[in-house]
């Protein structure tokens, strides 16, 4: 059920500034919210997501309830060799979804 | 507060006295999404800088002025740094005035980054300001914001 979208340039030359856009399904349940007979639903978020290049961690993003559902991403990156991205999300109630992506840079 | 007060623990509270009732108002009236309030964002924005000074600049923050839907309003923060190993944003904090929270989001960065430019979609609970703070390579703390009206609020709804 749960899946991820990114979006990385397949290849780039070296020191180009490459833009990431990353998408995920997820309700992002507030905690705020009841149902028609006024129990709290509970909160069940994506509290964080982390971006690595080769290993080496290149964003992290610390996500409140205030995210919309399907939490969209995007941020930049230097090209800097080719290799693989992998992007990381993980929450509440064990929610965990790791996705990567590979690029060429020449 | 998921259970409802039968009428016998109503009588047997209010029997009591009026304190034990006071309280259990009380905390159903908090039970609501109490919204945050600017003092909420500013003691929110207090513990992530300390006593730092925060200067106005440098940090632009792009919200559609008018929301239609709270529940998805389109964010764009950009902060001007050369980007470099010397001089870089660290973090970049996104607040709110008056959603139940006042924190958003948090996204850590670096030089690597090339640019410090983020995009994401939040939830407004109300018309409100929303304020991004970026901390810096050198330590300071730069702010930006900008005011949306949203029309449809986020958080109030019912589930079904």
């Amino acid at each position: 059920m749960a899946s991820a979208l990114i979006n990385v340039p397949e290849r780039a030359r070296r020191g180009e500034i490459i833009e990431i856009k990353t998408l995920v399904s997820h309700p992002m349940e507030t905690g705020y919210r009841r149902t028609q007979l006024g129990a709290t639903i509970p909160r069940d978020i994506i509290r964080s997501f982390v971006c690595t290049y080769n290993g080496a961690e290149i964003f992290r993003a610390e996500l409140h309830p205030a995210i919309a559902a399907n939490p969209f991403i995007t941020f930049t990156t230097v090209a800097t060799e080719s290799g693989t991205l992998t992007f990381q999300w993980t929450g509440d109630n064990g929610f965990s979804v790791t996705q990567s992506a590979t690029i060429t840079v020449g | 507060m998921e259970r409802s007060t039968s009428r016998r623990d109503f009588l047997h509270a209010t029997g009591l006295g009026g304190l034990a009732a006071g309280l259990g108002v009380a905390s159903a009236v908090h039970v609501r999404p109490a919204h945050a309030t600017p003092a909420a964002m500013h003691d929110a924005v207090r513990q992530v800088v300390g006593t730092a000074r925060v200067t106005p600049g440098r940090v632009k923050l792009d919200l559609p002025p008018l929301s239609e839907n709270g529940n998805t309003v389109p964010l764009t923060v950009t902060v001007e740094s050369p980007m470099t190993e010397a001089d870089h944003v660290r973090v970049i904090h996104v607040f709110t005035e008056k959603n139940p929270r006042p924190d958003v989001v948090a996204f850590h960065i670096g030089p690597r980054a090339g640019r410090a430019n983020i995009s994401t979609r939040i939830r407004l609970a109300d018309t409100q300001t929303v304020t991004a703070i970026a901390q810096l390579s050198d330590g300071s703390f730069w702010s930006g914001s900008a005011n949306v009206v949203v029309t449809l609020a986020a958080c109030l709804e019912d589930a079904p």
